[in-house]
C-alpha cells in the first residue's frame, strides 16, 4: 500500500480566547491520495477552515495544534521547523482563500506578486520570473495578460483576483491545493468559471485538491469524495452521490434537507432544518399549501409601480430604464449578478438614493419626487422598510437588540413607554427572537439571531412593502431555511409585499410569486417564478440557472431546458 | 505616456490644493494680526530710548510705526504689505523680517529634518520589532522607551545629553549654534550646512557641522519617537493580521520578504501621515531645543520677538509656519499617492 499524500490523524486544535481555551477540532482523521479531490462541507464553526489552516500550519497566533499528526508524504508537518515548513509552502502545498481581493497585497502589482511566489522556491532572474508569470496568467485564462501583469488587485474584479490567486497558488506546482471557500462572494457564473478552471488545472497537473465549502452542490459537483464536519468532528465521509442521496448521519441529513435545490419547496427546507442550531423558535408552522391569496377587488391601485427608472453614477448607468409593478401582498424577486443593478434598484425603491430619471409610485402617489434625504419625514417611510444583507454591519454595536428594534418605532410612530415596549416585544416574538435576548448587544448574538433583529426592526412599524436585500446571504443553510420560513409566514399573516433581492436563484424561486432578471441595469426577463425557472426564455437567465451547482436527486437541468 | 499623464494630473492636483489653502492662510494672517494687537505690551514703550523716555518720544515712535491708526486701517496696510511681499521690519534686529527668516529658516529646517530622520530610523524598527512579538519583553521595552521619550521634556533631555556627552565624556563640541565660531563657513549654496560642506567636499567641515547637529537633533528625535513608534506598531500589527500576509506565508516567501516587502510597505502608509504632522509640529515647537543649544533658528527668533512685543517677526513667523504646514501636508499627500496605488488622483 502506498502512503497517502496527506494523512490527518486525530487532529485536535484549540484556540486560546479571553474566556479560556476553545476546542476547534476534536479529533479529525482522514486520508487524501495524490491527485484526489476531497470536499469538506459544514456550517460556520464546524472547523473546516481550521482543518485547512492547521494542515498548512497557517493558524493564527491564538490557535495551537494540541494533539494528532498531520502526515504530508509521510512526514509530520506539525513537527517541522518554520524553515522546513517554508520550503513546503507553495512548493508542495498551497492555498486559495475566501476573499480573493483581501488575499492579495493591495500595493504590489499582480506580476510582482506572482514573481515573488516563483522566486521563493527557484533561482530565477526578474525577467524570467515575469515571463513565467505571464504564462501563469494565460493558464488561468486572464484576458489581456500582458497588461494585467502591471495591474494592482483593486483594478481587477473579484473573479479576476481569484484567478490571480490560483495562478500564485499553482506557480510552483504543488502536489496539494487547499481551496477555502474559493468562490463565496462571487457570482454564480463567475463561480462556475473559476471552479471549472480549478478542476481542469488540478486534473491536468495531477494535483490533489481539498475544497472547503458550505455549498453542498459545489462539493458534489467538483469532488470525488465529500466529508461532512460538525462541531470540530468529521461526522460522515462518502462519495457525493451516496452522501447526498442517502445521508446516514443525522447532521448530514439535516444539512442536505436544508440546502435549497432545483425542486425543493420552502416546506421541505424548513422541515429539514427543524432541530438545527438556532432553528428552535419560530421554525415550525410554515403554511404548507401555497394557496393563492384572493385577488384584490377591482380598482385597487397597485402597491408599487416603477416607470422607466434610471440611475447614473458619474456617467456609468447602474439602472437603465427599468419598469415594474407590484400588487399588495405580492412577492417579487429581483435576481442578477453583481453589477446588474439589483441593489441599486432596492435602494431607489426604499428611497435611500435619488433616481436620475423615471417615476416611483407607491399606492398611486409619486414618491420618487421626494428627495431621498427628506424621505424620512414622509408618511410613506413607515410603509417601506428594508432588511439589510449583513446582519452584523447593519446593527449599531452599541445598541441592544431592544434599542435596535425600538429605534424606528420611536422615530416613525407615536408609541412611547409601555406601548412602545409592547410593540417591540411583539415584533421580536413574531420574528422568533426570545425576549430574554433583547438586552443583549450584537456581539453577544449569533448570525441567525442578528438576522431576526433586522427583521423585527423592519416589521415593527407595520410596513406594507418589505425590501429584502440578500437577507440570508451571510447565514448558514440551516439558519437560512428557518429565516426563509419565518419571512414567508410573516408575509402571509400581514399581507406584506416583498421585494426580494438575491443572487441565490433557488431561494428566489421558493420565496417569490414573480421574478425579474436584471442584467447590466436592464430587465432581460420577467414572469411567474415557476415558469421562469422551469423554462427560461432569455439566454442570460438560462446561463444563470445552468451555473448553479446542484446535487441530485432531481432531474439534471439540461433535461428541463 | 501614462506616466507623463499621471505626473500632469498630480501637478494639477497639487496646484488646486495650494489654491484651496489660500483662504486658510488668509485667516491665519488676520487672526495673528489681531492676536498681536490684543496681547498686552506696547512696542512703542518697549523700543523707546529708555525707561525715562518722554511721552512725546513714545507718541512719535507710535506714529512712526503706524500704531496710532485705527486697527482696521493697520490691518489693511499690513495686508497690502504682505501682498507686495513685505513682512515688515524687526524692531529688535533692525532687519527686514523676510531677510531674518530667510537666514534662520535653513538652520531650523536642517535641525528638524535631521531629527525626523533620526526619529524615523529609530522608531520604525522599534515599532516593527514590537509588533512582531506583541506582549513580549521587547514590546514592553519599546513601550517604556516611548513613555520616557514623551515624559522627559526636551529641555531636560537636552541638558542631560549636554551634561553626559559634552561635560562628562567630551565627545560633543560645545552646544553653541550650528558651527564652531572659529571655523570657516562653507560657501552659501543651499544654506544647509551639511549639504554645502558635502558639495564643496570639505569633509572636515562636514564632520564639525554634523557633530554640532547631533545632540539637538537627538534631543528632538527622542521627543517624537513615541508617536512614530506607536503608530508603526499598531499599523504593523493590523497588517500582519491581514489576509494577504497569510497568502505570502502560504506560498513560502522568506520571512524578511514577508515582513519588509509585504507587511512594512503597507504599514508605513499611516506612519507617513503622522510623520508629516510631527514634522510641522517639531519645526514650530523646537524653540526649547533651539534655546538650549543656542541654535539660530526661526522659533527662538520668534520667541525673542514676542517677548519684545515686536509684531512683525511674530506675524511673519506664524505665516511661515502656516505655509510650511500646508506644503508638508501636500507633500505627504503626493507621497501617499505614490506609495498607495489605490489612492485615486482626485
Amino acid at each position: 500500500m502506498t502512503i497517502p499524500l496527506l494523512r490527518i490523524e486525530d487532529l485536535r486544535v484549540t484556540f486560546s480566547t479571553r474566556n479560556g481555551p476553545v476546542e476547534a477540532l476534536r479529533g479529525v482523521s482522514f486520508d487524501l491520495r495524490a491527485g484526489e479531490t476531497l470536499g469538506i462541507v459544514g456550517e460556520s464553526g464546524s472547523g473546516k477552515s481550521v482543518t485547512a489552516f492547521a494542515a498548512t500550519r497557517l493558524l493564527d497566533r491564538a490557535g495551537r495544534i494540541a494533539d494528532g499528526r498531520i502526515l504530508f508524504r509521510g512526514q509530520d508537518v506539525s513537527r517541522l521547523s518554520d524553515k522546513e515548513m517554508r520550503l513546503l509552502h507553495g512548493a508542495a502545498l498551497s492555498m486559495i482563500f475566501q476573499n480573493p481581493r483581501a488575499a492579495l497585497n493591495p500595493i504590489r502589482t499582480v506580476g510582482l506578486q506572482l514573481a515573488d511566489a516563483l522566486r521563493a522556491h527557484a533561482e530565477m532572474s526578474a525577467a524570467a520570473a515575469r515571463a513565467k508569470a505571464l504564462d501563469l496568467l494565460k493558464a488561468v485564462l486572464i484576458r489581456d495578460p500582458e497588461r494585467r501583469l502591471d495591474a494592482y488587485p483593486h483594478e481587477l474584479s473579484g473573479g479576476m483576483c481569484q484567478r490571480v490567486m490560483i495562478a500564485i497558488a499553482i506557480a510552483c506546482e504543488p502536489a496539494l491545493l487547499i481551496a477555502d471557500e474559493p468562490t463565496t462572494g462571487l457570482d454564480v457564473t463567475t463561480q462556475k468559471t473559476v471552479m471549472d478552471l480549478l478542476a481542469r488545472i488540478t486534473a491536468e497537473r495531477g494535483m490533489a485538491m481539498i475544497l472547503i465549502t458550505h455549498d453542498l452542490g459545489l462539493a458534489a459537483q467538483y469532488c470525488g469524495r465529500v466529508a461532512v464536519m460538525e462541531h470540530g468532528r468529521l461526522v460522515e465521509e462518502a462519495e457525493p452521490a451516496r452522501l447526498f442521496s442517502a445521508p446516514r448521519h443525522p447532521y448530514t441529513k439535516r444539512l442536505v434537507a436544508a440546502s435549497p435545490r432545483l425542486d425543493s419547496t420552502l416546506h421541505d427546507l424548513v422541515a429539514g432544518a427543524a432541530g438545527a442550531p438556532g432553528g428552535a423558535p419560530g421554525g415550525a408552522g410554515v403554511a404548507r399549501a401555497d394557496a393563492p391569496r384572493p385577488a384584490d377587488p377591482a380598482g385597487t391601485p397597485l402597491l408599487l409601480e416603477v416607470r422607466n427608472l434610471v440611475k447614473r453614477y458619474d456617467g456609468a448607468v447602474a439602472v437603465d430604464d427599468v419598469s415594474l409593478a407590484m400588487r399588495r401582498g405580492e412577492s417579487l424577486g429581483l435576481v442578477g449578478e453583481s453589477g446588474s443593478g439589483k441593489s441599486t434598484m432596492s435602494r431607489l425603491i426604499c428611497r435611500l438614493i435619488d433616481a436620475s430619471a423615471g417615476d416611483i409610485l407607491f399606492d398611486g402617489e409619486a414618491i420618487g419626487a421626494i428627495p431621498a434625504r427628506d424621505f424620512h419625514r414622509s408618511r410613506f417611510r413607515r410603509d417601506i422598510q428594508i432588511v439589510f444583507q449583513d446582519p452584523n454591519d447593519s446593527l449599531n454595536p452599541r445598541f441592544s437588540a431592544f434599542d435596535s428594534i425600538a429605534q424606528p418605532v420611536k422615530r416613525l410612530t407615536d408609541l412611547r413607554g409601555a406601548a412602545l415596549r409592547a410593540r417591540v416585544l411583539e415584533s421580536a416574538d413574531r420574528s422568533g427572537l426570545p425576549p430574554d435576548l433583547l438586552d443583549r448587544f450584537p456581539h453577544q448574538l449569533s448570525g441567525g439571531q442578528k438576522a431576526r433583529i433586522g427583521i423585527a426592526r423592519a416589521i415593527a412599524v407595520r410596513p406594507r412593502l418589505l425590501v429584502l436585500d440578500e437577507p440570508t446571504a451571510a447565514l448558514d443553510v440551516s439558519v437560512q431555511a428557518v429565516i426563509l420560513g419565518l419571512l414567508d409566514r410573516l408575509r402571509r399573516d400581514d399581507d406584506l409585499a416583498f421585494l426580494f433581492v438575491s443572487h441565490d436563484l433557488n431561494v428566489v424561486r421558493m420565496m417569490c410569486d414573480r421574478t425579474i432578471v436584471l442584467q447590466a441595469g436592464r430587465v432581460v426577463e420577467e414572469g411567474p417564478s415557476a415558469a421562469l425557472f422551469a423554462r427560461p426564455r432569455s439566454a442570460y437567465a438560462r446561463e444563470l440557472l445552468a451555473a448553479i451547482p446542484h446535487f441530485a436527486p432531481g432531474p439534471p437541468l439540461a433535461a428541463i431546458a | 505616456m501614462a506616466q507623463a499623464g499621471s505626473i500632469a494630473r498630480t501637478a494639477g492636483r497639487a496646484g488646486r490644493r495650494l489654491l484651496s489653502s489660500a483662504p486658510a492662510l488668509f485667516g491665519v494672517l488676520v487672526f495673528t494680526f489681531l492676536l498681536m494687537r490684543v496681547l498686552p505690551g506696547d512696542p512703542a514703550v518697549f523700543f523707546a530710548s529708555g525707561p525715562n523716555a518722554g511721552k512725546a518720544e513714545i507718541e512719535a515712535l507710535r506714529a512712526q510705526m503706524g500704531l496710532d491708526k485705527p486697527i482696521p486701517e493697520q490691518l489693511v496696510r499690513y495686508l497690502g504689505d504682505i501682498g507686495t511681499g513685505q513682512l515688515g521690519r524687526s524692531m529688535t534686529t533692525g532687519q527686514p523680517v523676510l531677510a531674518d527668516l530667510r537666514e534662520r529658516l535653513p538652520a531650523s529646517l536642517e535641525l528638524t529634518f535631521s531629527a525626523l530622520l533620526i526619529a524615523l530610523l529609530l522608531s520604525v524598527p522599534l515599532g516593527v520589532v514590537a509588533a512582531l512579538r506583541p506582549g513580549s519583553p521587547i514590546d514592553h521595552g519599546v513601550r517604556l522607551l516611548c513613555a520616557l521619550g514623551v515624559c522627559v521634556p526636551t529641555f531636560v533631555s537636552g541638558l542631560l545629553l549636554i551634561y553626559v556627552f559634552y561635560y562628562l565624556l567630551g565627545y560633543a563640541p560645545d552646544p553653541t549654534g550650528r558651527i564652531d565660531v572659529f571655523a570657516a563657513s562653507p560657501p552659501n549654496i543651499t544654506s544647509f550646512l551639511l549639504i554645502d560642506f558635502a558639495l564643496t567636499g570639505d569633509w572636515a567641515g562636514w564632520r564639525a557641522a554634523a557633530s554640532q547637529l547631533v545632540l539637538p537633533a537627538v534631543t528632538m528625535a527622542l521627543f517624537v519617537i513615541a508617536p512614530l513608534a506607536r503608530i508603526t506598531r499598531a499599523s504593523m500589527l493590523a497588517v500582519l493580521g491581514s489576509e494577504f500576509i497569510r497568502t505570502a506565508r502560504s506560498v513560502g516567501l522568506s520571512r524578511p520578504r514577508v515582513i519588509v516587502t509585504y507587511a512594512l510597505r503597507n504599514a508605513i502608509l499611516p506612519v507617513l501621515t503622522i510623520a508629516g504632522i510631527v514634522f510641522s509640529t517639531m519645526l514650530g515647537a523646537n524653540v526649547l531645543v533651539e534655546k538650549v543649544f543656542s541654535w539660530p533658528g526661526v522659533a527662538s527668533y520668534a520667541l525673542d520677538a514676542l517677548l519684545a512685543s515686536d509684531y512683525a517677526p511674530v506675524q511673519g513667523f506664524v505665516l511661515l509656519m502656516a505655509a510650511i504646514f500646508v506644503t508638508v501636508n501636500l507633500v505627504v499627500d503626493i507621497l501617499y499617492g505614490i506609495a498607495d496605488p489605490r489612492v485615486s488622483v482626485t
